[in-house]
């Protein structure tokens, strides 16, 4: 008996990186995240981080696979998704992308851009305005990868949030999440009222 | 009732957190330890949790107090674990050498970092496999399991006490930063599917009771502190009833002892995983996070028909000798994957005798080795 391996059986894999430094919170959105893909939207996934010693600061990154089948290998090798939550992450880790890969930013603090294709939206400006806080920038970025990608349904997000999130924060975390799944909205219809 | 009869669920684990959640499972009563990355969950996860199942937890000053608690708390009857990784696991290597001479069943979990010294807090590396083996002094026998994922650290967790209760010795548990820190989706065997294997205790009235009895099975029956039965314990080599000895036939016995009570029941402890061996004519070895982008090169290679298998030991130590040794003769190839200069590769070499090829793969820069890598060496090799 000869084992064949077809190709679909292990490459329908979908890789995203959430990267920015430490504090930012994005080990902890990997896991919302990897939370609302493998269980409540049912495909399998693996989360792991990256992050340098220091206690804050440093770069930090989350990287998360997404697969129909079992994945073996939990890293990423080419990305079809990368959020860089500051400058150093997105030069850092622009070149991982696949060319048909989406990047985002916060353009409020990423402000030197790679030569390719990029969604920008001020994260922390709008946490800092809306939610009078910056820590929630990390969710708003979590709701905004929700409304681009198909790869996360937005009841398996709220799902996600109102389980992982820290006591107390619950309201303020899914507000911050429904702020980020309107962020495109609004740009896209901004982008068609210029045209007119 | 309804609370019991749960459906399995799906759940989103991180490796350290299910390593503890399957000492729990196995029964733990008793935990000592110093946080240190990237094995910091674990104690995180049972300071919170263990006092909910009656059992202690205690943060002591250091790595050598911790594991010197352990002991102290298996003597008295409880199921002790801590949990490391490779400078707190250099600290404890002393004392663990005094839990085999006084036989003490424990358990050790070491979540690997790059080393040497302070090393690498926060990245993969495998180059604790020989510490487990040879990390204290003297002539003694290790059980060492190492998991490759998160289903892998609750299910072995409990395989780890069960082998230290079944056999009274320490039995070390190797992780790693990858797998540690990791979160996976599975599902947990319920409470009635999980086998638990309690040390065997005295059945002789307390007068004839002896702590290091030698017997056909070469495994003591053990009392607890505080049950009635007078017994010593010290780390000097000790006759039947724990008492120093400077007699040559004693101290040879209590060594037969530590070295047969592993030997004889080789087969319970040795376990080793494959993939594809049916129709293979070589083969990748890999333990640990390794086998993980071992498991994807194989499919790799299979997709372009290279036989290839996967042989992974999930007992490391001892050491799947009369296994590999079958391999050897049927096998043309072994590419033995590590993260670490190459350690464990050297017993594949010790068991082959020059009759399969084996060659090596390692990486040691703190990232975990990728498949593509292990493929491409695979075609150069091949």
């Amino acid at each position: 008996m000869e084992h064949v391996i077809k190709h679909t059986e292990f490459q329908d894999i979908y890789e995203i990186r959430l990267s920015g430094s430490g504090g930012q919170g994005l080990i902890f959105v990997g896991t919302v995240l990897a939370e609302a893909i493998g269980i409540y939207d049912g495909k399998n996934v693996t989360q792991t981080q990256s992050y340098g010693p220091e206690a804050r600061g440093g770069a930090s990154r989350s990287d998360i696979v997404v697969s129909r089948s079992e994945i073996y290998y939990p890293k990423t090798t080419k990305l079809d998704l990368l959020l860089a939550l500051t400058q150093e992450a997105c030069d850092q880790y622009c070149l991982a992308l696949k060319e048909d890969g989406i990047l985002i930013i916060d353009s409020s603090l990423v402000t030197q851009l790679p030569l390719r294709e990029v969604l920008g939206f001020p994260f922390t400006q709008i946490a800092k305005e809306k939610l009078k806080t910056p820590i929630v920038a990390n969710i708003i970025a979590l709701g905004t990868i929700g409304a681009l990608t198909k790869i996360v349904s937005k009841k398996a997000l709220i799902e996600a949030v109102k389980k992982r999130a820290p006591k107390g924060t619950e309201e303020l975390n899914l507000k911050a999440l429904e702020l980020g799944f309107g962020l495109p909205r609004k740009r896209r219809n901004r982008r068609s009222r210029e045209k007119k | 009732m309804e609370e019991k009869v749960k459906e399995k669920k799906e759940i989103l684990l991180q490796g350290n957190v299910a390593c503890a959640q399957g000492a729990l499972a196995a029964g733990l009563n008793f935990f000592a330890g110093y946080p240190i990355t990237p094995s910091t969950e674990i104690a995180e996860y049972l300071a919170k949790n263990l006092p909910k199942y009656g059992g202690k937890f205690i943060q002591m000053e250091d790595e050598i107090a911790s594991i010197s608690a352990v002991i102290g708390a298996s003597l008295a009857g409880a199921k002790a674990m801590t949990a490391t990784s490779g400078p707190g696991f250099s600290l404890m290597q002393e004392n663990i050498g005094y839990a085999y001479i006084a036989e003490v069943p424990c358990v050790i979990v070491d979540v690997q970092r790059g080393g040497p010294s302070t090393g690498l807090p926060t990245k993969v590396s495998q180059s604790d496999t020989m510490q487990a083996r040879w990390g204290t002094h003297g002539d003694y026998h290790s059980i060492t399991l190492a998991v490759s994922s998160v289903k892998e650290c609750f299910e072995l967790i409990i395989r780890a006490f069960n082998l230290s209760e079944k056999y009274r010795t320490p039995v070390i548990l190797l992780m790693d930063e990858v797998i540690g820190h990791m979160r996976e989706k599975v599902t947990l065997p319920q409470p009635e599917e999980i086998k638990v294997f309690n040390r065997w205790k005295p059945t002789v009235p307390p007068e004839w009771y002896q702590h290091f009895e030698i017997n056909p099975h070469f495994i003591s029956p053990m009392a607890s502190f505080g049950e009635g039965y007078r017994f010593n314990v010290t780390g000097l080599t000790h006759d039947p009833l724990g008492f120093p000895t400077a007699k040559a036939q004693e101290i040879k016995d209590k060594l037969d002892k530590l070295r047969n009570k592993i030997e004889h029941n080789i087969n319970d402890i040795v376990q080793v995983k494959e993939e594809f061996m049916e129709d293979a004519t070589s083969a990748i070895f890999a333990y640990g996070s390794a086998a993980r982008s071992a498991r994807q090169a194989i499919r790799i290679a299979r997709q372009k028909r290279i036989k290839v298998g996967l042989i992974q030991p999930t007992t490391v130590w001892p050491f799947p000798d009369v296994y590999m040794e079958h391999m050897s003769d049927k096998l043309e190839l072994i590419l033995v994957v590590e993260l670490n200069q190459g350690q464990l590769v050297n017993e594949v070499l010790r068991t082959n005798c020059g009759r399969a090829r084996i060659r090596r793969l390692n990486r040691y820069d703190g990232e975990l080795i990728t498949p593509d890598e292990i493929f491409k060496r695979l075609r150069e090799v091949r």
